[in-house]
């Protein structure tokens, strides 16, 4: 078992480094046994920054889906201007905004891998330091140092393998949550700069052209419905869709008591 | 023989099972000699199967260090690389 075999070195290399010989074997016991209380503090602080950055990528998903929407609606209005040329920047945009989002979607699974595999460790490390706890005291009561110090190195390589084990898997999740934090850095960025925000946002020309579509269609709407109220009292179904009906004191739905 | 699944546990698996570890670990190996990342993790996952399905979970009270040390079976080529580049640089190749 050649990788393995080096694998366990390894391993077994950082164990040794996780704990420090003391004089007395029994004394030993007492400093591995804070070890791996220290350790279970890291898991859990470990599984609540991974939970955070899975939040600031919800937060930045649903950010770049509202800007799809925006930028959908906004290609419909420049389309329905005649405007194919800022359509098209819209849609681009919205493109590119998917595409983050897909990013973010496969991101945040990985997240949620590591931040579940933390948990495990974090059961199971609770339950092993809980046992230890009660083997080191009947060993300290038991045993004289000398016969101790046998039964030490044996306890010792297996919570110290533990520990190193756990180690391995913070050290993963960490990875991760700096990949991702690179990432949501870049696309902060890009949602300050506009590219991939809602398009009228920003300031350069297609967004003033944008928004003047999106102002003049709002005109032409209420003037079709201004209209239709004081020509023939034509009933409102002439109306052009999305345009709200004529101005009555009672809102149709959703309204708050 | 008490084998670690890194972020999974030990298990002690009987000496009459080894061969048949041997086997799967032998695909493992080759994956790696290969680079080939999809032929090592479904051997890896293979392997991590069979330790789990032949080996009995070490109680929790049990302290003992392992004899090997298994990655788990998510875990890609190249982490699988780094894990153990400490000591492998030269016997890896890549």
């Amino acid at each position: 078992m050649g990788f393995f075999d080096r694998l366990k070195v390894v391993v077994q290399a950082k164990a040794n480094k996780a704990l420090d010989k003391a004089e007395d074997p029994r004394e030993v016991l007492d400093l591995s046994y804070e070890k791996q209380v220290e350790m279970l503090q890291q898991v859990r602080r470990g599984i609540a920054d991974v939970a955070t950055s899975k939040k600031r990528l919800e937060l930045q998903a649903d950010q770049l889906q509202a800007s799809t929407e925006k930028l959908d609606a906004q290609a419909r209005q420049a389309l329905g201007a005649g405007r194919e040329d800022l359509a098209r920047t819209a849609l681009e945009r919205k493109a590119g905004a998917q595409a983050q989002i897909e990013g973010l979607v496969a991101q945040r699974e990985q997240l949620q891998g590591e931040q579940d595999k933390l948990v495990v460790a974090e059961q199971k490390l609770t339950s092993r330091v809980e046992a230890f706890r009660t083997q080191k005291e009947t060993i300290k009561a038991q045993y004289t140092a000398a016969e101790a110090e046998t039964r030490i190195g044996e306890s010792l390589s297996g919570v110290s393998e533990d520990m190193a084990d756990v180690g391995m898997a913070m050290n993963r999740a960490k990875d991760k949550v700096e990949t991702m934090q690179a990432r949501a850095g870049a696309i902060d960025e890009l949602l300050e700069s506009g590219a991939l925000e809602d398009a009228t946002v920003s300031g350069d020309s297609v967004d003033r052209e944008l928004t003047e579509i999106a102002s003049k269609s709002a005109v032409d709407s209420e003037l079709a419905s201004l209209k239709a109220q004081i020509g023939s009292g034509a009933a409102p179904a002439e109306l052009p869709a999305g345009t709200p009906p004529p101005a009555e004191p009672a809102p149709p739905e959703g309204g708050a008591r | 023989m008490i084998v670690r699944i890194l972020g999974v546990g030990q298990y002690r698996v009987d000496e009459a099972d080894l061969p048949r570890l041997e086997e799967v670990d032998d695909r493992v190996e080759q994956a790696i000699a290969d680079g080939d990342d999809a032929a090592f993790q479904a051997a890896l996952g293979d392997l991590v199967d069979a330790i789990v399905r032949m080996g009995t979970p070490l109680p929790v009270e049990e302290f003992v260090g392992s004899d090997v040390v298994v990655p788990d079976r998510d875990t890609t080529l190249a982490e699988a690389r780094a894990m153990g580049a400490d000591e492998a640089q030269g016997l890896i190749p890549g």
